[in-house]
């Protein structure tokens, strides 16, 4: 962090390529550049097999490039171990999932709490902060039941909730909507969308066009690299 | 720029993640637990058994004695005359560590409960002679009267083996049993407590050597003679047993010790034990298999919820420390 136009970057990547190894090699990523300013809220779209999934696992330092450079919130993730990498994620980045990925024999709460549960940060005041993201997301009355007796909806929400309790430099969202039906899709991108305007930077992975639309940045990827980059904010 | 280290998972956060895994596997941490009890307890068992079969064992060697020695004539092919010299019972007498030694001679007569019983019914018991100190020598027990002494050895009176009092149907001496013995009567002194180490005293009727040769005009040359030794000298003594009964021709003598028949037992015994310990270690083995097999299945399963810590940041010594700590939840 050593300029003002880099402190305001969140996510970095720089010639970004990712080669499966096998009897034909596959390039899921060829060459991507993205800034990511803090406080954006953007769309990554593109068919199946484009290379969104990878893009979002790099991002997300779940996975590593095989070339090229992932900078998040000012930490260059190629210089880090594995275990710093864990404490990066712990700190830095929220995930949502397509198929939500609740622990079925928690509560609400308790998967919530979950999200702060490798920050070290004490379980009294996860719990309290669980409960306010909790009531942030709308599920005030749900807290006590357990995951697998919510809603898909409902489960989504406890899924962004546990992604934002710990006030992460970006939420990273893989389909957040795929499982879910229209009007309960609306509601989450409703959701994000509020979110965001709280000065959380989001990051929505998805392959519906018309829900893309609604995001101001939209990255348009095909066949590994970014086809069009559009509403870029500087 | 603050430095990246991950945070130490709290014990009870980590006791909590464990727990929850088990929680929400029942059956299967249940049956995991039920295998594993089973298993040991079958081991176990199977120790615990034959070491106390051992002990019994050891236990009764102790109170028999193993320093009972069997003298008798050889009946095998080629093994003579089948008769040991009148002399053998005081020559083995001589070897200075023999405490005792007493010999029996068979009588060529039948007994019978009465003179009324057909002669064919002998019931198998044998009748013989014995030394006034055969009872002593096999450390044996009257379950009632007294055994043979100096006066008795000189009149018609008997002592009963337990199966030989069985059989003739005589429990007590109360009415003062007679036996028709040798076609006479001889009355009964004394019964026997079964003899371990002495089965064919069991079926037999004693006589006194005296009254053998009065009354039935017997006077065998003994056939076997028992010898009790000083524990610590009993190989010593067997090999000079031989040639000490019977100088002219020791190769027509049968040595034996009769505890050796309860240890070979007892050594197809450990054979036994140490097949069911194998059985049980190769069932503890697959079973264990088995077991981890389901462990690998369980991570398997549930990689989703590795793949989902590892996104909430946990570090794979973290991921690696609640699978490992869950069985002891």
């Amino acid at each position: 962090m050593t300029s003002p136009t880099a402190a305001a970057k969140v996510l970095e990547l720089s010639d970004v390529r990712k080669v499966y190894p096998g009897a034909t090699p596959v390039h899921a990523l060829r060459g991507i550049e993205l800034d990511v300013v803090r406080g954006e809220l953007m769309a990554v779209v593109g068919p199946s097999g484009s290379g969104k999934s990878t893009l979002l696992h790099i991002m997300g330092t779940l996975d590593r490039p095989t070339s090229g450079e992932v900078t998040v919130d000012g930490h260059v993730a190629s210089r880090l171990t594995d275990r710093q990498l864990s404490a990066l994620r712990a700190g830095q980045i929220g995930f949502v999932f397509q198929s939500f990925h609740l622990l079925n024999g928690e509560t609400a709460l308790e998967n919530v709490a979950d999200g702060l549960l490798y920050t070290g940060v004490a379980s009294t005041l996860r719990n309290n902060l669980a409960n306010e993201a909790l009531d942030r997301v709308g599920l005030s009355h749900r807290k006590h039941h357990l995951a697998s007796k919510l809603s898909g909806g409902e489960m989504q929400r406890v899924a962004v909730a546990r992604a934002i309790v710990g006030r992460p430099a970006i939420v990273l969202a893989d389909e957040p909507t795929g499982n879910l039906d229209t009007a309960t899709s609306d509601d989450i991108v409703r959701l994000l969308e509020e979110l965001n305007g709280e000065g959380i930077t989001m990051i929505v992975i998805t392959h519906n066009r018309d829900m893309a639309e609604l995001f101001p940045r939209r990255i348009m990827m095909r066949d590994g690299t970014i086809e069009r980059d559009l509403g870029r904010s500087a | 720029m603050n430095t990246l280290r991950p945070a130490r998972l709290a014990f009870s956060d980590l006791a909590r993640t464990s727990a929850a895994g088990l929680r929400s596997r029942k059956l299967r941490a249940a049956l995991s637990a039920l295998g594993i009890m089973i298993g040991i307890a079958a081991v176990v068992g199977v120790l615990g058994l034959s070491q106390s079969s051992k002990s019994d064992l050891l236990e009764q060697l102790d109170r028999l004695g193993t320093n009972l020695l069997t003298v008798q004539a050889g009946t095998g092919i080629g093994a003579g005359s089948g008769e040991l010299p009148d002399s053998a019972t005081a020559m083995i007498g001589r070897i200075n560590p023999v405490e005792a030694s007493a010999a029996v001679r068979d009588v060529d007569a039948n007994v019978y409960k009465s003179d009324l019983i057909p002669s064919t019914q002998s019931g198998g018991i044998s009748v013989k002679a014995a030394d006034t100190d055969l009872l002593e020598t096999l450390g044996g027990d009257l379950a009632d009267g007294r055994f043979l002494d100096e006066a008795a050895s000189n009149y018609p009176t008997a002592v009963l083996g337990a199966v030989a009092a069985e059989r003739l149907g005589i429990a007590s001496l109360d009415a003062a049993p007679l036996v028709w013995l040798g076609d006479q009567w001889f009355a009964v002194v004394g019964i026997l407590e079964p003899l371990a180490l002495a089965s064919d005293i069991d079926r037999s009727a004693l006589v006194g050597q005296q009254a053998a040769a009065d009354y039935l005009g017997s006077e065998e040359a003994p056939s076997k003679i028992f010898v009790r030794t000083d524990p610590a000298f009993v190989d010593d003594v067997l090999a000079v047993l031989g040639a000490t009964a019977s100088p002219e021709n020791p190769e027509e003598v049968e040595v034996a010790r009769p505890t050796d028949a309860l240890e070979a037992r007892e050594a197809a015994d450990d054979t036994l034990t140490l097949l069911f310990l194998g059985l049980g270690g190769v069932a503890l083995l697959v079973g264990g298999v088995g077991i981890a097999n389901v462990m690998v299945i369980s991570v398997l399963e549930r990689r989703a919820e590795i793949g989902l810590r590892r996104a909430l940041g946990a570090t794979r010594r973290q991921i690696g420390t609640q699978f490992l700590t869950e069985p002891y939840c």
